[in-house]
C-alpha cells in the first residue's frame, strides 16, 4: 500500500496534492485496493463548489457505487476527462494518472482537518485491527 | 449456446401467410417506413421452440435449487396462493368496477380482501393503518418517506435530513434523497450497531426521521432500539421501519410497540410472494396514528352497513403513487399465505427462519470469520478475510457455489464487512438442504487452501465459464449486431 509523504489525506481516503492556491485531488492506493476494479467514474461539473467533507465525485467499481468527497472547499477547476474513458487508471495511479480534479481553494485553515501520510498509515492500520 | 439470431438462415419460415385476397391501397406513408433492416430471425418453428426450451431449463429458481440470497428472502412460493390469485372472480375483474356507479358492490369481496389485508397487516406490524398501494418495497419506502415530509410540512415544518447507518439497504438513502432530504450517515460501532456517539450528535431539530432495519443487515437486532427511538421523538423526528427483515421477528416483537411510525413491508420477502421476474411486488405501508390521513389515496372503508367501498375525499393525503390499488395479485397471495399460517404458523416462520440462520452460522464459524457477534436472527454475514490470505476472494466462493447446485450467498453486502458473503437460508428449507450446503461451503474453505486455483477458475460445469465482470461493466455488449 503506497502512502505518498508530500500529500495530505481524508478519513475517507481521498489524498489532496496543494499548490499554493490550488488542489488536486483523487483517492488513495488504500480506496481502489478496497474497491476493487473500477468501472465508471462520474466526476464534478467544472465550475461548480464543492465543500469540505460533502460529495464531489462517484465511483463505480465491480462491487460497489461509493461516494467521493472533497477534501477542501472551493471551485472546481479542472477535472480529469480521461478518466471517464479510461476509469481502470484509477486502480493503475491513484495518485497520479488517477487524479480526480483540481480545486481552487477558498479556505486554507481547512487543511488543519485533514491527515499528514504518517497519521493516515496509523489511520489505515488501525482500519485493519 | 448461440443467440437466436445466430440460429437465423436466410427464407426459413415458421408461418406462412395466406395469399391476399383484398385489393392493396396504396403503400405505407414514407414517414412510417423503417429505413434500416429489422434483421429479425429467420428460424422454424421448432427452432424456436428448441431454443426458448433449452434457455427455461437453464433458469435457476427457488423452485429448483437452494436460493440462500442474503436480504433478498429467497423462501418458497407456496403454490395454493397462485391457484387463489387465478381465480376467475378476482382475476377477471375490471381494476375500473369500484370506481363506476354501483360497480363497487359487484367488487366487494376485492375490496374485503384489500380492507382485511390492511386490517392483518397493522396488527402483525403495531401500526394503526396500511395502504397496499406501493407497487414494491422502494416504492414503499418513497411512499413512506413522503407521508413523512407530509407531517413535517403539515406541523409547519422545515426539516433537512434523514439519518441512516452505513449498514443500511441502498434503498434507504436514495428514497430519502429522492424526496428531497439530505441523508447523514451514521457508522456501526464495534459491536455491529449504530454508534450511538455519532447518533446522539447528528440528531438535531432538522432531522426528519431515522430509517432503520430491525434485525439489520448484519443480521442483529439492536438492544438499543427503544432508546434510538425515544431520543429521536424527542426533538420531534419520525421513526422509519425498513420492513425488508420483518420475517424475523414475526409474532415476537412489533415495530408499532417499539415506537417506529412508518413502516414499509416486502411482500415478496416476509409473505412468501414471487420475487423478480416471478413478481410483480408490493411493498405495502403502515404507519402510526398520527400519519394516518396523509396516507395515499384511495382508501378502502367499510360503510356501516358492513359494505365496502373506495374513499377518494381525504384532502390531507399525498395523492396517487400508482394506479388503482397496488399490485392486487401480489396482495392476494400474501392475503392466502397470513391466512392459512395464522398466528402459530407466522410465528413459527420467524423461529424457524433465525434457527435454520443460526445452524448455517454454528456450523460455517470454524471456517470463516464470523463479521460481528457470535448469533444472528434470520441472516448470518460471514467473512472471507481469512481465505483472502490464499488470495481467494468471496466473489470466488460464491461461483464455486454455482457448480455444486446452489445460488451464491448475497457478495460484498453490508459494505461494511471486508469479502462480506449474506447467508439467508429461510425457514423453507430442509435441514438435509442446509448440510448440502453447508459442506459445499466447507469444501470451498479447505480448497482455498489446498488448490486456491480450482475456485478462481469456477464455475466449470455452467454453459458460460468465469465471466469477466470488469470488462461486462466497462465495455459493456448489450444488443446483438449483424456482422
Amino acid at each position: 500500500m503506497t502512502i505518498p509523504e508530500d500529500l495530505l489525506y481524508t478519513k475517507d481516503h481521498e489524498w489532496v496534492n496543494i499548490d499554493a492556491d490550488k488542489a488536486t485531488m483523487g483517492i488513495t492506493d488504500f480506496a481502489q485496493n478496497s474497491l476493487g476494479d473500477i468501472t465508471f467514474i462520474d466526476l464534478p461539473k467544472i465550475g461548480i463548489q464543492v465543500k469540505q467533507s460533502e460529495w464531489c465525485a462517484t465511483v463505480e467499481s465491480v462491487k460497489a457505487a461509493s461516494d467521493v468527497y472533497a477534501p477542501l472547499s472551493g471551485e472546481v477547476l479542472k477535472v480529469n476527462t480521461e478518466l471517464s474513458s479510461h476509469p481502470e487508471m484509477v486502480n493503475k495511479s491513484a495518485y497520479e494518472a488517477g487524479w480526480f480534479a483540481v480545486i481552487k481553494i477558498a479556505d486554507l485553515t481547512e487543511k488543519n482537518k485533514l491527515m499528514n501520510f504518517l497519521q493516515y498509515k496509523e489511520y489505515i492500520e488501525s482500519l485493519s485491527k | 449456446m448461440q443467440l437466436i439470431f445466430e440460429k437465423s438462415r436466410a427464407g426459413r419460415k415458421g408461418f406462412a401467410l395466406p395469399e391476399i385476397d383484398v385489393p392493396i391501397t396504396g403503400a405505407l406513408p414514407e414517414k412510417y417506413c423503417r429505413k434500416t433492416q429489422a434483421n429479425l430471425p429467420e428460424v422454424s418453428e421448432l427452432d424456436v421452440v428448441r431454443h426458448f426450451s433449452n434457455l427455461s431449463r437453464l433458469n435457476f429458481s427457488v423452485d429448483t435449487n437452494f436460493y440462500p440470497l442474503g436480504s433478498c428472502t429467497m423462501k418458497y412460493n407456496p403454490k395454493f396462493t397462485e391457484k387463489v390469485a387465478a381465480m376467475e372472480g378476482f382475476s377477471g375483474l375490471h381494476p375500473l368496477l369500484p370506481q363506476l356507479l354501483g360497480g363497487g358492490m359487484l367488487a366487494q369481496g376485492s375490496l374485503e380482501v384489500l380492507y382485511n389485508m390492511e386490517r392483518l397487516l397493522s396488527e402483525i406490524t403495531g401500526m394503526s393503518a396500511f395502504t397496499t398501494q406501493p407497487l414494491a418495497g422502494a416504492h414503499g419506502e418513497l411512499t413512506g418517506v413522503m407521508l413523512i415530509a407530509a407531517y413535517h410540512k403539515h406541523n409547519g415544518e422545515r426539516r433537512k435530513h434523514i439519518i441512516i447507518p452505513d449498514s443500511s439497504h441502498g434503498t434507504n438513502p436514495a428514497s430519502a434523497s429522492i424526496a428531497g432530504y439530505d441523508v447523514v450517515v451514521i457508522p456501526t460501532d464495534k459491536e455491529g450497531f449504530l454508534d450511538m456517539r455519532s447518533y446522539k450528535q447528528a440528531l438535531n431539530r432538522e432531522t426528519a426521521a431515522v430509517m432503520l432495519t430491525c434485525p439489520d443487515t448484519l443480521g442483529l437486532f439492536n438492544p438499543k432500539i427503544k432508546e434510538i427511538a425515544d431520543l429521536a421523538h424527542a426533538v420531534g423526528a419520525l421513526m422509519y421501519y425498513d420492513g425488508a427483515n420483518l420475517n424475523a421477528i414475526l409474532g415476537k416483537c412489533r415495530p408499532g410497540d417499539i415506537g417506529f411510525d412508518v413502516i414499509h413491508l416486502n411482500l415478496h420477502k416476509t409473505f412468501a410472494t414471487p420475487h423478480g421476474g416471478g413478481g410483480p411486488g408490493a411493498g405495502p405501508v403502515g404507519v402510526c396514528e398520527k400519519l394516518v390521513d396523509f396516507l395515499p389515496i384511495s382508501r378502502v372503508v367499510r360503510r356501516t352497513d358492513g359494505t365496502f367501498a373506495l374513499d377518494y375525499h381525504k384532502h390531507k393525503s399525498i395523492g396517487y403513487i400508482a394506479p388503482f390499488y397496488g399490485n392486487f395479485g401480489v396482495i392476494l397471495k400474501a392475503y392466502a399465505y397470513i391466512l392459512a399460517l395464522g398466528k402459530s404458523g407466522l410465528i413459527e416462520v420467524s423461529e424457524n427462519a433465525v434457527l435454520s440462520a443460526n445452524y448455517c452460522l454454528a456450523r460455517l464459524k470454524d471456517y470463516y470469520a464470523l463479521a460481528y457477534g457470535k448469533s444472528c436472527m434470520h441472516e448470518c454475514v460471514l467473512s472471507a478475510a481469512r481465505q483472502l490470505e490464499q488470495g481467494v476472494h468471496a466473489l470466488d466462493i460464491a461461483k464455486y457455489l454455482i457448480d455444486k447446485g446452489f445460488h451464491p450467498p448475497t457478495i460484498y453486502f453490508p459494505l461494511i464487512v471486508k469479502e462480506a458473503m449474506m447467508i439467508e437460508p429461510t425457514e423453507t428449507e430442509s435441514k438435509e438442504t442446509l448440510d448440502a450446503f453447508i459442506e459445499a461451503m466447507i469444501e470451498a474453505a479447505s480448497l482455498s487452501k489446498t488448490n486456491p486455483e480450482a475456485l478462481r477458475l469456477a464455475p466449470l460445469s455452467m454453459p458460460v465459464k468465469r465471466l469477466d465482470e470488469t470488462r461486462a461493466a466497462r465495455v459493456p455488449d448489450l444488443r446483438w449486431q449483424p456482422k
